[in-house]
């Protein structure tokens, strides 16, 4: 066999290489050795979407790790999609894309490509609901090798109302009131059902046992989703480890996209 | 004895057993990179306000072998771009011949001589810094959902779009960022905290001189060589302003002091 | 009867050396209407006159933005046209994709170029129908690159092509000299006064037949038609008599 090509250097657990990606070695019973290649990663980090009556905001922190490392404070993981040129000029919807990050960036490109596409073909805008069917495809297509990322997309319906999809990695998807993604997902997520969906809420003196009325949700004004994002943010940077540095907030009305940045903490 | 030609200058079957073309076999399963041979450690890199520092010592290592002790790892691309490759150096040696046609090619063709009336092609807008990471960033993605990575982690130094300091770095799995100081491998544990104390957000960039910076990469070229185990003392370091690159692949690690090392307790057969 | 037997396919020459195929795909590109583009220092500018088959249908496109730093004008077979187009803006794309950078024009030309010469050696090809002209602005400025069916191209500092286009070439040499430093509006009026000496005597430019493309150093390339261009139909032809924008008027070529 080609041993000379495939045996490692060193000892059988490899020689300590001082860079991250140690190869993974398996070794069988008859001895045989299996090298094998993990073409995933994860970059940690969360996002979060929450949509209203007019407006849609979909939030991340921009911090990129890799193991305890932190590889930058500032890596982005909200993209316009649309619009025109590499500025996105007129674009009105928003991908949040997070777990392997090189994955998040190669779909938002592909959906992005998609989009222009679609209105130099057609000469109008892709609505929501088509680019959020076509990103469904785009990452089942892939599910044999999938895209690692949970993706948020979010913009407004064709009534003007706020949208908000949700998706796993390999394309199933929904219209959702609410989403919280990535490593502080279970975090975030039980904070915006109670606060947004108003889980586990209910109206004081509405009757007793299974009579108490639960208090029924309603579409959130923009100030107040904007302090929810931002407590849940806080938050998650105090008890999780791979989320903090920067809060970058996209807020989608009809006049376009509002993007604004902010700190977390750094540590 | 045997005169055929395929038998020239190859040691004789009968004495020596035939040869086993397994050695050098160009059917059977496609292989691909599982793992680095000849490996390169750390680079480190640090923006400043009219442009960024670069470092890598000169060794390739075999293991925990000091193999190769003259290899250079930072590449020149165009006037104005230095990459610093950490990881396989093979792989290294083949991207920088991806590069270097991809310079040719860019730098060669008709249209970006077509700005007429001067014979001067520096001005001419070719590949930047920032075009080349994207490249990288999307040959290297390539590789890895090829299942055939090349193995390096690469800085990227240079100047972008905006005419402004580019510092950023792809990896074998095509994961990209940018930061004001960065490194690899060992550096990521050693010299970014040393780094992140002079520059630590972008805005900071602004504010650091030139002198500070090559000094702080050198300062931290001191710590890896004193820590990192696969690191050497030789080392390369290029400056990129906008006036060029000052490229310096012969430099020694001065002042080294080993002072601290007799207080070094807890390894080996010294337990007290 | 005469009868020419080296003009049934692109790949075989003429005793005269010539490619017949290829000189009437040229003759299409004279069938279309006209186009013009000048270059400045700072601005590139796109004139068409656009036909209508008849009456009650539309106006043919003649300019098509593809990118955000430039476009595309076109004189012969329009669907030869988006197929080029298609492909333009394909290019583009992967340009800003792999490379991060709008893609020069020099390159996206020389791309069509090459594409269009293959049509005419290869057997059972036929070669594009249409010119283009390029204009639009990338890291080396402005530009402006005239494309032919034969796979020739070009840099212009002003060209036209199309039907009667010889007039509006005319005009083009004759003012060559304040193009270079020509202001934006200064420019747009050099292209539509180009543009209207190509015209038929009785024939005029309307809002409804005019198309211009401006792309520029610090503004993407837009097309502008209809109301919009009606500010500069009247300072470009104040003293043209009567309102023009009639029915008769719109009919233009044959």
């Amino acid at each position: 066999m080609a041993s000379v090509f495939t045996a490692p250097p060193l000892a059988d657990n490899g020689p300590g290489y001082s860079f991250k990606q140690t190869p993974t070695t398996h070794i069988s019973a008859d001895g045989t050795r299996q090298h094998s290649f993990y073409p995933y990663t994860d970059n940690g980090g969360s996002t979060l979407g929450i949509s209203g009556a007019d407006f849609t905001i979909l939030a991340g922190d921009t911090r990129s790790t890799s193991g305890y490392n932190i590889n930058s404070r500032y890596v982005p993981k909200l993209f316009k999609i649309g619009g025109e040129g590499p500025e996105h000029t007129g674009s009105s919807i928003v991908l949040s894309v997070v777990g392997f990050a090189a994955d998040g960036d190669a779909l938002k490109e592909r959906l992005d490509t998609v989009v222009k596409m679609y209105k130099y073909q057609h000469g109008k805008n892709m609505s929501v609901a088509a680019c959020a069917q076509r990103l469904s495809h785009i990452l089942y297509n892939k599910r044999f090798f999938p895209y690692y990322v949970h993706a948020i997309l979010g913009g407004l319906d064709e009534e003007g109302k706020g949208a908000l999809y949700s998706y796993d990695p390999v394309g199933s998807y929904e219209r959702e009131q609410c989403r919280a993604a990535g490593a502080a997902a279970s975090l975030i997520m039980p904070f915006l059902d109670n606060q947004v969906n108003y889980k586990n809420q209910y109206i004081p003196a509405s009757g007793y046992g299974h009579d108490l009325q639960p208090r029924k949700a309603e579409l959130l004004p923009r100030n107040t989703v904007e302090e929810l994002v931002r407590d849940a943010f806080d938050s998650a940077v105090e008890r999780h480890i791979e989320v903090g540095d920067g809060l970058q907030m996209m807020i989608i009305t009809k006049d376009g996209i509002e993007e604004v940045y902010s700190p977390l903490k750094k540590d | 004895m045997n005169h055929l030609p395929q038998a020239w200058g190859r040691p004789r079957d009968d004495v020596y057993g035939a040869y086993d073309h397994s050695y050098f076999q160009t059917s059977g399963p496609k292989q691909s990179t599982q793992q680095p041979i000849v490996t390169g450690t750390s680079v480190i890199a640090i923006k400043f306000k009219d442009g960024v520092v670069i470092a890598t010592d000169n060794l390739a290592s075999y293991g925990s072998l000091a193999r190769f002790t003259d290899v250079k790892r930072l590449r020149q691309f165009n006037k104005s771009t230095i990459l610093g490759f950490g990881g396989d150096v093979s792989d290294m040696q083949y991207l920088d011949r991806l590069l270097l046609s991809l310079a040719i090619r860019e730098n060669y063709s008709s249209y970006s001589s077509a700005s007429d009336d001067t014979d001067d092609t520096s001005n001419l807008e070719s590949l930047n810094a920032k075009n080349l990471h994207t490249y990288m960033s999307k040959v290297m993605y390539r590789r890895r959902s090829d299942f055939n990575p090349l193995w390096n982690q690469i800085l990227v130094a240079g100047f972008g779009n905006d005419e402004k300091p580019f510092l950023a770095s792809v990896d074998l799995l095509g994961t990209t960022f940018s930061s004001p100081s960065l490194a690899t491998g060992f550096g990521a544990h050693l010299a970014q905290p040393i780094m992140r104390k002079v520059v630590p957000d972008e805005a900071s960039v602004a504010n650091l001189d030139k002198e500070t910076a090559v000094q702080t990469i050198r300062d931290c070229m001191k710590v890896l060589f004193y820590r990192d185990a696969r690191s050497m003392d030789k080392y390369s370091i290029a400056v990129v302003t906008k006036d060029g690159i000052d490229l310096k692949e012969d430099e020694k690690l001065e002042n080294q002091s080993w002072a601290f090392a007799d207080r070094i307790k807890g390894y080996g057969t010294q337990v007290v | 009867m005469f009868r020419n037997n080296y003009d049934n396919d692109s790949v075989t020459f003429s005793p005269q050396g010539r490619i017949f195929q290829v000189e009437y795909a040229q003759e299409a590109v004279k069938q279309g209407s006209v186009v013009v583009g000048i270059v400045s220092k700072k601005y590139a500018v796109l004139a068409a006159l656009k036909r209508n088959a008849e009456d009650l249908s539309s106006y043919q496109k003649k300019i098509i933005p593809i990118d955000t730093h430039y476009g595309i004008a076109l004189a012969g077979l329009a669907s030869d046209a988006r197929v080029l187009s298609n492909f333009m803006k394909q290019q583009s794309l992967a340009s800003r994709l792999t490379y991060d950078r709008a893609i020069p024009l020099a390159e996206i030309t020389a791309r069509i170029g090459d594409r269009a010469q293959t049509n005419t050696q290869h057997y059972g090809k036929r070669p594009y129908g249409v010119g283009l002209l390029i204009a639009g602005v990338d890291a080396n400025g402005p530009h402006l690159f005239e494309f032919q069916p034969s796979g020739v191209t070009q840099e212009m500092l002003a060209c036209a092509i199309g039907a009667r286009s010889q007039m509006a070439r005319t005009y083009l040499e004759r003012n060559l000299d304040e193009f270079e430093g020509a202001t934006r509006e200064e420019l747009i009026k050099h292209a539509l006064r180009g543009l209207k000496e190509s015209l038929a005597q009785d024939k005029e430019l309307t809002v409804d037949n005019t198309s211009v493309g401006v792309g520029g150093m610090d503004e993407p390339f837009k097309l502008y038609e209809g109301q919009e261009i009606t500010n500069w139909l009247e300072t470009t032809f104040e003293n043209r008599e009567g309102g023009a924008e009639g029915g008769e008027s719109m009919e233009v070529d044959s």
